[in-house]
């Protein structure tokens, strides 16, 4: 068994985000393992302990980002790996998407590979399906339970869940998958952990490491601001009793057309 | 006119109807081919000229009944390749985004993704779309050459008047994998019933911890259904067990964006907000004059949700005549 997860580091949930006076999103917070991987790192964890196998954790992306990867060693997992190279700076999802299955072949003999739903920071996820299609492995988004899985048998089950309700679907491994937060509870590092993982060498890759070329970019950022302010102040109903109230709510939000 | 192709999401022999948001868009950009794929479509494609495509490229096999990312994802690819469009375009649910994403990968295309608002410049896409939670908006250009593709979000972008009187050429294409090919297969599908769905929703009635447990969900829920809409929730109900993790609002749940949101105790926590700070308009009922969602919110009202609710669904009831 070999699982692979991919990360990366974003500012925490909570943090307060804004775009300063030259357009670059800033903040004061740390940053944080991208909270949909703390499940995918997780499930990884979790498949070792049942499997007795390999997991791997990789980013692309500058130094910031190894602290998610050391976080997912922490927990538990084995092995990291970075991908760097300034010509990757402004990468486009494709671009981004191409260095990832590189680095996933580089590792090699993945069964399964592992997304959190997105990246919370650019609240993407375009590049887990686009990684799928690189590698040519079967792909599955919204994963909210693994059912089973047969790594020797090369199949997995699992439960996703789109917009109308559950789908449950199998496929042969090696398979990409992305997992909701309903999959399992979080795990935290040890102290232990924390101690190995700051001791691990993590080897950093470029492009020409991988064998790829920057190329053209299709897509650019070409702007961020800070969303409009939301009009005026919030009225607050005032009445006697609870019945008072709930009748003027109801004529304003006819009266303004809201229903 | 630039050459649109929309992928027509459908379920239960119906468009969804973000697909049909995804119709409508297209219409403003271009001439649409809607590109029908699974199994029996003929009701899809009547569907699919209703609401705006000027030709339908349909695909109707057996290995597309269910929907699958890989058969769709070639058939995709090999459609778009073969024909060129300018523009292909499709909504940003489950499958949209698995299908789009994929397409893209295998031509080397670019996409934007998950957008709210799109243009066309020069020739070119440009769009925005929510980053850091929402706390952030992203300008993004398409920059590269060939088809440029784009998922758009649920509710940003509206559907036409359906017009079933319209109609136009239906031409047919092969899928491109048989099913030995294809490595996974639907087990079951289980729906969920009775249920409006959280992303479509035009009104949505959430409560928060303020609920108390599960059966405080009661009051939400009757005053959803006055409204026909979707009941939402915050995290903390869903960890609480109170209520399956489908109806979560929020950064680890569901982002909406209906015409209305209701938030029943619900503190307002930026993670919540992430899910629903682009709502329409929104009502804040709180006992804790100080909740950081009346910050957010356009109507708020400081009181007991259990004594507040009820006589809200009532005025409601009379109001609209149910
Ligand atoms: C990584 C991460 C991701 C997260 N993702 C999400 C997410 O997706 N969605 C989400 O919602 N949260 C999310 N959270 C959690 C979020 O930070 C808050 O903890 C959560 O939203 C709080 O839920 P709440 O408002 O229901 O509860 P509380 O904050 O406890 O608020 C309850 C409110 O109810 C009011 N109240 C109590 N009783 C009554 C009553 N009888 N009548 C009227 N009002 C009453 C109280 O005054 C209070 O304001 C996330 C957190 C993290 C760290
Ligand atoms: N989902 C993504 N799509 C496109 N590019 C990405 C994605 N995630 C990260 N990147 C790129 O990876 C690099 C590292 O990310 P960051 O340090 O967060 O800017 C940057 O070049 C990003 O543009």
């Amino acid at each position: 068994m070999h699982v692979v997860v991919v990360t990366k580091s974003t500012p925490d949930t909570a943090a307060k985000v804004t775009v300063d006076a030259s357009g670059k999103p800033t903040w004061t917070e740390a940053m944080v393992i991208n909270p949909w991987d703390e499940y995918a790192v997780t499930e990884a964890v979790l498949l070792k302990e049942v499997h007795k196998g390999q997991a791997t954790i990789l980013t692309v992306g500058t130094e910031e980002h190894s602290e998610a990867l050391k976080q997912g060693l922490a927990i538990g997992l084995d092995q990291a790996a970075r991908v760097w190279d300034d010509a990757l700076v402004g990468a486009d999802s494709l671009l981004y998407a191409k260095a990832v299955a590189a680095a996933i072949q580089k590792v090699g003999n993945a069964d399964l590979v592992i997304f959190g739903k997105e990246f919370a920071d650019l609240g993407s996820d375009v590049h887990v399906y686009q990684v799928a299609r690189k590698l040519g492995y079967a792909v599955l988004g919204s994963v909210s339970k693994i059912l089973e899985i047969d790594f020797a048998g090369k199949t997995i089950k699992v439960e996703r869940m789109l917009e109308q309700g559950k789908q449950i679907v199998t496929s042969k491994l090696p398979a990409v998958i992305a997992v909701l937060k309903d999959i399992n509870e979080p795990k935290y590092p040890s102290f232990i952990g924390i101690r190995k993982a700051a001791k691990a060498e993590i080897p950093v890759w470029s492009l020409a490491d991988l064998g790829l070329d920057a190329g053209t970019r299709q897509t650019q950022v070409s702007a961020y601001t800070n969303p409009p302010k939301i009009e005026g102040e919030v009225e607050i109903i005032e009445g006697a009793s609870a019945a008072e109230k709930a009748a003027k709510l109801a004529d304003k939000l006819i009266e303004a057309k809201v229903i | 006119m630039a050459n649109v192709f929309v992928w027509a999401e459908h379920f239960n022999g119906k468009l969804v109807q973000a697909s049909r948001e995804a119709l409508g868009l297209g219409s403003t950009l271009g001439d649409v081919t809607a590109l029908v794929f699974g199994k029996g479509m003929d009701e899809v494609v009547k569907e699919a000229f209703a609401y705006g495509a000027k030709r339908v490229i349909k695909a109707d096999d057996a290995t597309l009944a269910d929907f699958r990312a890989e058969p769709y994802t070639a058939l995709l690819s090999k459609v778009v390749k073969d024909n060129n469009p300018d523009f292909v375009l499709a909504a940003a649910t489950v499958r949209g985004r698995e299908v789009m994403g994929g397409a893209s990968a295998d031509l080397d295309a670019g996409i934007l993704s998950d957008v709210t608002d799109l243009k066309v410049e020069g020739g070119k896409l440009v769009a925005t779309r929510a980053v850091y939670s929402g706390k952030v908006i992203s300008t993004e250009a398409y920059i590269g050459s060939g088809p440029q593709f784009a998922t758009i979000r649920n509710r940003a972008f509206k559907a036409l008047a359906p017009d079933t009187s319209r109609s136009g050429e239906v031409s047919s294409v092969a899928p491109v994998l048989s099913e030995d090919q294809i490595a996974t297969k639907q087990v079951s599908f289980e729906e969920s019933v009775g249920q409006v769905n959280l992303s479509d929703a035009a009104i949505i009635v959430s409560g928060g911890r303020g609920v108390g447990g599960p059966d405080g969900f009661k009051p939400v829920r009757e005053l959803a259904a006055v409204l026909g809409g979707a009941v939402g929730a915050s995290r903390a109900t869903v960890d609480a067990g109170w209520i399956p993790y489908a109806h979560q609002v929020g950064q680890t749940g569901k982002v909406v964006s209906p015409d209305l949101y209701i938030a029943c105790g619900i503190s307002g926590a930026i993670q919540h907000q992430a899910g629903m700070r682009t709502s329409k308009t929104i009502v804040a009922i709180n006992k804790d004059g100080e909740a950081p969602i009346f910050k957010l919110a356009r109507y708020g009202v400081v009181h007991d949700l259990f004594e507040f609710l009820p006589e809200l669904t009532k005025a409601f009831k009379e109001r609209l005549g149910k």
